[in-house]
C-alpha cells in the first residue's frame, strides 16, 4: 500500500515537471510547478523528514510560487518568445541531462553499504543541548555556522532586489495590491491571519522538541503578512523605513553576537554555555523567526515600484 | 544494489530524473522565467537525493541521518534567496527593455517584436 502511494507521488512529481518542461504558457507552468512543491512536500513525508516537508510545502510551494506568479503577471505582455533552441541544440541538450542522470541515478543504485551516518553522534550530543528535535539542535547547534551564513544570504539577496529599483524610486515602498482586490481575498485577508499567526507561534515554540522550527514559523507570518499586503489592508512599508530594517536585521545580529559572547562564556565561536544552550537556542530563534518573515515578505514583494513618501 | 521498493532508492532516482529534467528546461527553454522554474526542479531533484541519503542513514533512534535534512532546510532557503534575486532581474530588464528573454530578436520585425 505504501508502496503504491511512494509510486503514485514519484509519477506525479515527474509529470508536473514535465509539464514545467513542456507547458506554452508561463502561468500554467508555474500552477504546475507550485502543485510540483506541494507533492514534493508528500515525498519528503514519506522520507520520513517532517522538517524538510514543512519547509517544502511552505517555501519550495507556497511563497516561491506567488513570487514567480507576481512575476509573471508583470512581465505576461512581453512577446512571447518562440521556440529558437536549434533542433541539434535540443538533441545535445537532451544527451547531456540524460547522461546526467544516468550518473546520478547510477551513483543512487550503488551507494554504500551499510550507509555512512551522523545519526548516532547527533543522537549522542543531543542532550547537552537540552533540544529533542535532532534537526533543530543541527540547525542551531551543531552547524550553526551554516545557518548563520544562511540569514546572511537572505539579507544579500534582499540588498540585491532592493537594488534594482530605478534611482528616483529607491527607499520607496514595493507594491504587492492588485488593480482590482477580490471580495474572497479581501474576507481571507481578515479571517485568516489570527489563526497563522497562532499556528507560527505554535511551530517555533513545538520546533525545538518536535518538527518545527523557525524557516517554517517565519514562513507562515511572512505568508500571512503578504496576505494583507496583497489584498490592500495595509500598503507594503518604504523600503528605507529605519523600523523595518531593524526587523531585518534583528535576528542575524543577536546569533552573531551569540556567537561572539561564545568567547568570553564557553570557549569558542557559537559555543553555547553547558546547561543554558536550550534558552539561548530559543531567545536566537525567536529573533530569527522575526526576521525570516520580514526578509521572506519583503523579498515577495520585490523591489520598490512608488517613491518614498515625504 | 538495494532494492527499487524501497522509499529511499525510489525517491533516489525520481531526485535524478528531476536534475535531468530541470537542467534540459534551463538550457534549453528561451524564456527566462521558465529557466528560473526549472532550476527549481533541478534544485528539488538534489534535494531529493540529500534526502534519500537521509533517509538510507537512518540509526540512534531516528528516521534519517537529521545532518543532510538540516542542510536541505538551509538549502530551500538560500535557493529562494537565489530566485527572489534572479526574478527581481528578470523584472528590471524587462522594464528596460520590454523583453523577457536573453536571445536575440527575430531578425525581420516579426510583428510583436519590439524594434
Amino acid at each position: 500500500m505504501n508502496a503504491l502511494l511512494d509510486v503514485v507521488l514519484v509519477a506525479g512529481l515527474l509529470a508536473l515537471a514535465l509539464h514545467v518542461a513542456r507547458a506554452r504558457d508561463d502561468q500554467g507552468a508555474i500552477v504546475g510547478f507550485i502543485a510540483f512543491g506541494f507533492l514534493l512536500g508528500l515525498g519528503w513525508v514519506r522520507l520520513a523528514s517532517i522538517d524538510v516537508a514543512l519547509t517544502e510545502a511552505a517555501i519550495g510551494g507556497g511563497v516561491t510560487g506567488l513570487l514567480l506568479l507576481r512575476v509573471e503577471a508583470h512581465t505576461r505582455d512581453s512577446s512571447a518568445p518562440d521556440r529558437t533552441a536549434r533542433p541539434i541544440t535540443i538533441a545535445a541538450a537532451a544527451v547531456l541531462c540524460i547522461a546526467v542522470t544516468a550518473g546520478l541515478a547510477f551513483v543512487i543504485l550503488n551507494l554504500p553499504s551499510p550507509p555512512p551516518t551522523q545519526a548516532p553522534a547527533a543522537a549522542a550530543a543531543l542532550d547537552a543541548t537540552g533540544l529533542e528535535n535532532p534537526v533543530t539542535a543541527v540547525l542551531l547547534a551543531y552547524r550553526a555556522l551554516d545557518t548563520l551564513l544562511e540569514k546572511v544570504v537572505l539579507i544579500l539577496a534582499l540588498v540585491g532586489v532592493w537594488s534594482l529599483a530605478p534611482d528616483h524610486l529607491w527607499g520607496g515602498a514595493p507594491e504587492l495590491r492588485p488593480a482590482v482586490v477580490p471580495e474572497p481575498l479581501s474576507y481571507l485577508a481578515r479571517v485568516l491571519p489570527p489563526f497563522g499567526v497562532l499556528i507560527a507561534v505554535y511551530m517555533f515554540w513545538v520546533g525545538a522538541d518536535a518538527p518545527g522550527g523557525t524557516f517554517q514559523a517565519g514562513t507562515i507570518l511572512a505568508a500571512m503578512w503578504l496576505l494583507v499586503m496583497l489584498a490592500g489592508l495595509r500598503a507594503a512599508p518604504d523600503t528605507r523605513r529605519v523600523t523595518l530594517r531593524l526587523l531585518l536585521i534583528v535576528g542575524p545580529a543577536v546569533f552573531l553576537a551569540v556567537g561572539f559572547l561564545g568567547f568570553a562564556m564557553a570557549g569558542g565561536f557559537l559555543a553555547y554555555p553547558a546547561g543554558a544552550a536550550k534558552p539561548i537556542i530559543l531567545g536566537i530563534e525567536a529573533a530569527l523567526t522575526l526576521s525570516i518573515a520580514v526578509t521572506l515578505g519583503m523579498l515577495v514583494s520585490g523591489p520598490s515600484k512608488r517613491a518614498p513618501t515625504s | 544494489m538495494s532494492s527499487i521498493s524501497n522509499p529511499a532508492t525510489l525517491f533516489g532516482l525520481c531526485g535524478a530524473a528531476l536534475v535531468g529534467i530541470g537542467l534540459f528546461t534551463v538550457i534549453v527553454h528561451p524564456g527566462l522565467l521558465r529557466r528560473i522554474v526549472g532550476f527549481n526542479i533541478l534544485g528539488a531533484g538534489i534535494f531529493l537525493i540529500f534526502g534519500a541519503v537521509a533517509r538510507r542513514g537512518a540509526g540512534a533512534g531516528f528516521e534519517g541521518d537529521p545532518v543532510p535534512q538540516a542542510m536541505v532546510i538551509t538549502g530551500i532557503v538560500v535557493a529562494f534567496s537565489a530566485t527572489a534575486l534572479a526574478v527581481a532581474m528578470l523584472q528590471r530588464l524587462f522594464d528596460l527593455t520590454g523583453r523577457a528573454t536573453l536571445e536575440p530578436p527575430a531578425p525581420e520585425g516579426r510583428p510583436g517584436s519590439e524594434t
